[in-house]
């Protein structure tokens, strides 16, 4: 691997990252776009949560990666601590892989 | 601003303190394991620690060293590491009014502006709480992936995240920073469009798109809140 790979990507990662800070900024937003951009995580990190749920790379799969976060999101619905949310999450997954 | 020792007598940053710490220490597991990777893939102790320093965003660093380790070419190493990095840029849109502020300090909150970051500021219900949650957050995330890349890129050997299940703990926490934000209708909306764009794109399209294709669950924010359907019927009814 090449230096200039390394710091290629590491120029790319932070233009990405910087890019949607700066473009906005300190700029006054219109209400519309208020709205839209305050709903981007409900939609992406809903979006992040199906994905590392039920694919690897390009294939759809179900196995005990489901079974952990069914268990997080019951443990988040009865208002368990974000940490134990995590932690049942993680244990559920293990458990289930150790006893298959 | 809050000042560190209210920090720590605050209830809620102390639950946000207590997920940081167990979400570092499932990313310092998975820094090791990159660290062993990308030297196994020809890269050099610096190289790696260098390139978890600037790039800090694990799914495109991952990408990047096993397209390369696998003999790929340095093109279609750094085309589908780019694509894992794009979705950061709709994290800044979506972070960039709740952190304003001078400038020097939004060149550094650009660094740390990643998923765990934006979800748990997302989970906070003020403004005060989300830019300390996403300070806190994005900051230890920091220490533990590069702390890890080091350790794994020196040691050479790793265990593997998945038997302790760490590769669900991410999920599982996104989940819990999601929860809150999920009982506003509309938030609700959006993530039930963006989830399921993310599943129908996953095996069409190359790993990164479906995420960005989320984005467009937001469409349900375009109509104002304060024109409801039923002023939309008596427009009809007028016409």
């Amino acid at each position: 691997m090449s230096w200039a790979f390394v710091f290629a990507l590491g120029a790319t990662a932070y233009g990405f990252k910087v890019l949607g800070l700066v473009l906005v900024g300190e700029r006054k937003l219109p209400p519309m776009l208020d709205r839209c951009l305050a709903l981007i995580p409900a939609a992406l990190i809903t979006a992040l949560v199906v994905k590392d749920t039920f694919s690897i790379g390009q294939h759809l799969q179900l196995d005990a990666r489901a079974a952990g976060v069914g268990a997080a999101v019951i443990a988040a619905w009865r208002k368990a601590p974000l940490i134990a949310v995590i932690v049942i999450g993680a244990a559920v997954t293990a458990a289930l892989r150790a006893a298959t | 601003m809050l000042s560190l020792r209210e920090l720590w007598r605050d209830e809620r940053l102390r639950q946000v303190f207590a997920a940081c710490v167990t979400l570092g220490l499932a990313t310092g597991v998975f820094a090791v394991s990159f660290g062993v990777t990308a030297v196994g893939a020809g890269a050099s102790v610096a190289q790696t620690c260098v390139m978890s320093l600037l790039v800090f965003t694990g799914a495109s660093q991952f990408s990047a060293v096993s397209v390369i380790g696998a003999g790929g070419s340095p093109a279609s190493a750094f085309g589908g590491a780019a694509l894992l990095a794009a979705r950061n840029s709709v994290y800044g849109l979506a972070m960039a009014p709740h952190l304003k502020g001078r400038l020097g300090t939004r060149l550094v909150a650009a660094q740390i502006t990643i998923d765990e970051s934006t979800a748990m500021a997302a989970s906070q219900s003020d403004e005060t709480h989300r830019r300390a949650a996403f300070w806190i957050t994005g900051l230890s995330v920091y220490l533990f992936w590069n702390l890890g890349t080091l350790i794994g890129a020196i040691l050479g050997s790793a265990i593997d995240p998945k038997s302790f299940g760490l590769d669900a703990a991410f999920p599982a926490a996104f989940v819990a920073m999601v929860w809150p934000v999920l009982r506003e209708r509309r938030s609700a909306m959006a993530a039930a469009i963006g989830a399921t764009m993310c599943l129908a794109l996953i095996p069409f399209t190359p790993v990164g798109v479906p995420i960005l294709c989320a984005v467009l669950g937001v469409v349900v924010g375009i109509p104002s809140p304060s024109s409801p359907a039923s002023s939309t019927a008596q427009q009809e009814s007028a016409q």
